[in-house]
């Protein structure tokens, strides 16, 4: 899923300090499932701006709703629904979700709730870790399944950097060694020896430094 | 200055209980102060903190939630889920330029102890100081 965390209260309240009617609108996709940014985060996000503009002596309706996705067309449409009952949205969906509004709703202000992180999962309650970086061209049949673009410091493709220590990144002692724990899940399914393979300078054009990507399946298209 | 806090407690229904059986008399004879006003909940671990933003947002001046000891829950985790959206909203408060101390958790045994009438007074003595809310 893609991960975030609500950004810095001030920071949100400077941006609609000048708006009278607020909508923060909740998505129910990745961010419902990271505890960022689905229906209870937006109701505690209301909660709070609502108490900001007013300590600041600042006067606004703020509601609340959400959508299945901010990621579609078809249901950024459904922000209709609130027509004439806000001038400015705060979008608690991911970076995709503010720019799906704002490609798509001319006239509209809308403002990030949220600082996107990273592709991840729930390592356990309340934690979320790093697992892909989307970088366009994957590797995960060369290394067991575990990522060495995302989850190595370096993102380096031929084996550790000499860093690490008791299989934790030189970085953090809390960022295990991501070519460590490829090593040893390689011996494990007993395919040590595939790792003495030198794997070539790597074309990151895929990766986002062509620029933005896009995506066009023809089978798909009507 | 001559102030009486808006305070809303919210409490357990194992550690209050008996507080539903006396009338204002009856709790005053506790000296428990008259300016808190008891929200009983089945368990603390049921509050959510939309519902403790929104006692700030209908004018209390301080919040506190009483609830089972840490590790005696009667189900188990409620007061530890209780005592984090406490902190939760602490966080949020202190985002906001607005004393922490406004909200607080309490963790007191089960039953009337003098306990839950001595958390009242703190509180009590604590917004007092803190003065009126800022929102």
């Amino acid at each position: 899923m893609i991960v975030a965390e609500r950004k810095p209260l001030a920071e949100i309240i400077d941006m609609v300090k000048d708006h009278k009617k607020i909508l923060v609108l909740a998505c129910r996709g990745c961010v419902t499932v990271c505890s960022a940014g689905g229906e209870r985060e937006a109701d505690i996000l209301a909660s709070l701006i609502r108490l900001g503009l007013k300590k600041e002596g600042k006067q606004a309706e703020v509601a609340t709703g959400s959508l299945v996705r901010q990621c579609d067309k078809e249901y950024i449409d459904g922000i209709d629904q609130w027509k004439g009952q806000y001038d400015a949205i705060v979008s608690t969906a991911c970076g995709v979700g503010v720019n799906f509004i704002a490609n798509l709703r001319d006239g509209d202000h809308v403002y990030p709730a949220l600082n996107t992180t990273f592709f991840g999962g729930s390592a356990e309650q309340g934690v979320w870790r790093e697992q892909c970086a989307g970088c366009g061209n994957c590797v995960l049949h060369l290394t067991g399944g575990l990522c060495p673009v995302a989850r190595c410091a370096k993102s380096l493709f031929n084996g550790p950097c000499g860093g690490s220590v008791k299989g934790s990144c030189e970085i953090n002692s809390d960022v295990p060694c991501v070519w460590q724990n490829i090593y040893d899940r390689m011996g494990t399914l007993d395919r040590q020896k595939e790792l003495s393979v030198s794997q070539p300078i790597r074309d990151w054009s895929v990766g986002g430094h062509g620029g933005p990507r896009k995506q066009v399946r023809d089978d798909l298209t009507v | 200055m001559n102030f009486t806090p808006d305070i809303r407690l919210f409490s357990c229904h194992y550690t209050c209980q008996q507080t539903s059986a006396m009338d204002d008399n009856g709790l005053q004879h506790l000296d428990f102060p008259k300016n808190i006003s008891i929200n009983r909940v089945v368990c603390t671990g049921k509050i959510e903190i939309t519902t403790l933003l929104q006692a700030f947002e209908d004018g209390a001046d301080g919040v506190y939630v009483v609830g089972c000891p840490m590790n005696t829950c009667h189900n188990v985790k409620g007061s530890q889920r209780a005592a984090k959206r406490v902190e939760t909203v602490r966080s949020a408060l202190s985002e906001l330029a607005v004393e922490p101390d406004r909200i607080k958790m309490y963790h007191t045994p089960r039953g009337l102890h003098h306990e839950f009438i001595e958390a009242a007074h703190e509180m009590n003595d604590t917004i007092t100081e803190l003065g009126p809310t800022p929102f």
